[in-house]
């Protein structure tokens, strides 16, 4: 296969498009470099954010399903980089299929068109490990990380559940660990690499959300981390704020897979703040 | 604490309400504790998890009194350990429409701190807004 046939779907997002601009960017970059067409879904709207636990209401399927069925007409993979995005896209394209009364009554009340479960939707890290490969990405790095000991943070909606994500192992997860060695770095695993960083208790809990994620800093730090790595820009910004206040000098930078990357590429104008790295203590 | 059984609530409108919204069989679990014992958030909450669904599959409406459905992030580390295959995440979901349906928002639009509003991840409002409002 050429490069030109790699031509993926790609749904930014409502936090990629405002918040967290610099994944997008980062991403498309890395992409483009690898000989990744990403296209972007005409006139898509929010996932929804949250994945609907509650099967009763069909109503609150409506914002992922459209934009599935936008995705749908290109006939082409849909990519993600948000882990909220690919978690709620994802698992709702799963639940239709599996639910097929749910997506009739959703198919009557939606216009622009009905799902028919012919999408796969895909997040970039799962792209890269099995439409490229490894040595591909690491045919790319222009300046290897060498000596970066970064760790590899995965949350959680990335992950589980691991039937209907269909992306890692929960409770073993290499994706980020083979990335980072093919840049040339040196993942250092974590005791709460797959825990979570509090999610929307930011919103409604913000003081459990600050210890969940603080805890997640420190046990990066004390795996010997220079730097985590993620893969969501809700991850991003707790493990930010559980920061906020430190000395500069004590703070661990967070950055997406996709800036990390960009760094190794010699892409050095995506690759954000966190590089080039500060020395740590 | 004296705790009162009706075997009537163990198959009421209640157990049925809980079982409907979140399709799950609540007497599929056994009590191992898996889920409380790998929660990210136990400390934070009243109940166990795993307590959660035990007063749930006896017909205890306390539950909805609880604040421990509202400290579950949705982290899924339970549901992906739970040996016989309960997904507890979508019980709590179940627990909190309860409580919504019968009392106030616990989340609202114009209570969100103005930082917040400005700098945080718009998936994270919408999220916590889709979850705690009537």
């Amino acid at each position: 296969m050429t490069s030109a046939e790699r031509i993926y779907s790609y749904f930014p997002g409502c936090t990629l498009a405002t918040t967290a601009v610099d994944y997008d960017v980062s991403g498309r970059a890395v992409a483009a470099a690898l000989g990744l067409e990403l296209r972007e879904v005409p006139d898509w709207n929010c996932c929804g954010a949250a994945f609907p636990l509650n099967a009763e209401n069909v109503m609150n399927f409506i914002a992922p399903a459209r934009a599935l069925i936008a995705a749908q007409r290109s006939g082409h993979d849909l990519a993600t980089l948000c882990a909220v995005c690919f978690h709620a896209l994802k698992r709702s394209d799963s639940f239709l299929r599996t639910h097929p009364e749910a997506a009739d009554r959703l198919n009557a009340f939606v216009t622009e068109g009905d799902f028919d479960g012919r999408v796969t939707v895909r997040h970039l890290l799962g792209i890269l490990r099995d439409d490229l490969g490894w040595e591909v990405v690491s045919r790319h790095v222009a300046a290897p990380l060498q000596g970066l000991r970064a760790a590899p943070y995965y949350g959680c909606l990335l992950l589980r559940p691991e039937a209907e994500m269909e992306l890692d192992n929960p409770e073993a997860p290499r994706v980020l660990h083979d990335l980072l060695q093919s840049l040339g770095a040196e993942p250092v695993g974590f005791a709460r690499q797959a825990e979570c960083c509090g999610s929307t208790l930011l919103v409604s809990a913000p003081g459990a959300n600050q210890r969940l994620s603080a805890a997640v800093i420190e046990s990066a730090r004390a795996a010997g981390a220079m730097i985590v790595v993620t893969a969501c820009p809700l991850c991003k910004f707790n493990l930010d704020r559980a920061q906020e206040g430190r000395p500069a000098a004590e703070q661990l930078p967070v950055a997406y897979f996709t800036q990390v990357m960009a760094a190794a590429f010699g892409l050095a104008e995506h690759a954000g703040p966190a590089f080039p790295l500060r020395a740590a203590a | 604490m004296r705790v009162t059984l009706d075997p009537e609530a163990l198959h009421g409108p209640f157990v049925r309400e809980i079982e409907a919204i979140s399709e799950q069989n609540l007497l599929k679990c056994n009590q191992c504790g898996r889920c409380s014992a790998g929660c990210p958030l136990v400390e934070e909450m009243d109940l166990l998890p795993n307590q959660i669904i035990r007063l749930a599959q006896l017909g205890l409406e306390t539950v909805i009194e609880s604040q421990t459905p509202w400290m579950c992030a949705s982290c899924l580390m339970c549901q992906s350990r739970c040996p016989k295959g309960v997904d507890l995440p979508r019980i709590m979901e179940a627990v909190r429409q309860i409580a919504l349906r019968r009392g106030e928002s616990r989340v609202l639009a114009g209570q969100v701190e103005g930082t917040l509003l400005a700098l945080a991840p718009q998936m994270a409002i919408i999220a916590a807004l889709r979850r705690g409002e009537r």
